[in-house]
């Protein structure tokens, strides 16, 4: 693992990070990094594939004209994982879009406290 | 504090941020299909649960030990004196911090639904997210304690408190004896993050 965070260092420009390593601002940040090293990890893609499909996602914010300080660096990643996913055959556009709805619908039933779970 | 309180949320369920619904979204899919590994992903996430933010948490604990100005700001409205270092939330939760006295032991359960001040805290750690330790904490809560290898005298009273989606709490643990005169980098490194949740004591000198 700790050889793959290194390759990530080398290959993908603009991880956030500190002397230590890769920081977050927010714990679905760290998820959104985990997701993408456990599917490289997996063979999914190769981090040169990952860093273009990152720098795609980068360049038509920029070209939206959406601010691009680092800030929304992880919402990138995601966008960006979501995207090289559907390229790649392993989750479709549809199957995300149903997804998140019953994701929405079981945070609804869910009184507060609970852990948010599908049924 | 059992879990029967009113877990006022406005209109009763939960809500998700539109990041953490994307974030579920992809990875109930991809774990469905084999792609990931939840435990795979939990280790990987857990080498980085001290990462998110510089430990802030820890400088607000140490600047309550040696400024009384700011300790006595902090309990009377954490959210404005934490503020006033330049750590804030996004979402502009209230924040509440509990003193541990000689006589009280606090101790914070909760982040079903990310209900964990990690502005301050940083990421929170699995095992504070598993129903077991929410549930254990609420019945059982010097059986909890011992396990994280605290043992209260039995005088102390320990108090259990549930965040809500509005309120978010943070231990303010007792300054360890043997530090006095210490600047707050130093004492602030014995801060430790399951302190501030009330799951573990600041470090002894």
């Amino acid at each position: 693992m700790m050889a793959d965070l290194e390759a990530i260092e080398r290959e993908i420009p603009g991880v956030p990070r500190d002397a230590e390593g890769p920081v977050f601002k927010a714990p679905w940040e760290a998820q959104a990094f985990a997701m993408a090293v456990a599917l490289h990890e997996r063979g999914a893609f190769s981090w040169k594939e990952w860093a273009a499909c990152l720098a795609e996602v980068i360049a038509e914010v920029r070209r939206r004209g959406e601010v691009d300080d680092g800030r929304e660096y992880y919402r990138h990643w995601l966008t960006a994982l979501e995207r090289i996913v559907a390229r790649k055959g392993i989750v479709t556009d549809a199957l995300l879009e149903g997804r998140r709805h019953e994701w929405e619908e079981a945070a609804r039933r869910t009184p507060h406290g609970q852990p948010i779970v599908l049924e | 504090m059992s879990g029967d309180h009113d877990h006022d949320h406005g209109h009763g369920g939960s809500e998700l941020s539109e990041m953490d619904l994307r974030v579920r979204t992809l990875e109930s899919l991809l774990v469905e299909k084999g792609y990931v590994d939840p435990a795979a992903l939990d280790r990987l996430i857990e080498t980085y649960e001290t990462k998110i933010g510089p430990r802030n948490g820890a400088r607000v604990v140490a600047k309550a030990w040696v400024d009384a100005k700011f300790r006595a700001w902090l309990l009377e409205d954490a959210s404005a004196a934490i503020a006033s270092l330049g750590f804030t939330g996004r979402q502009g939760e209230h924040l509440i911090a509990l003193e541990n006295t000689p006589r009280v032991h606090n101790m914070v359960v909760c982040t079903l639904c990310s209900c964990y001040p990690w502005p301050v805290l940083g990421l929170p750690p699995v095992w504070y997210k598993s129903a077991p330790y929410r549930s254990r904490a609420v019945i059982d809560p010097r059986g909890v304690l011992r396990e994280f290898g605290v043992t209260l005298p039995e005088d102390v009273e320990v108090r259990v408190w549930d965040s809500t989606a509005e309120v978010r709490y943070l231990v303010l643990p007792q300054r360890p004896a043997g530090t006095g005169g210490w600047s707050e980098d130093r004492l602030a490194d014995l801060v430790t993050r399951d302190s501030m949740i009330g799951t573990g004591l600041a470090l002894d000198p």
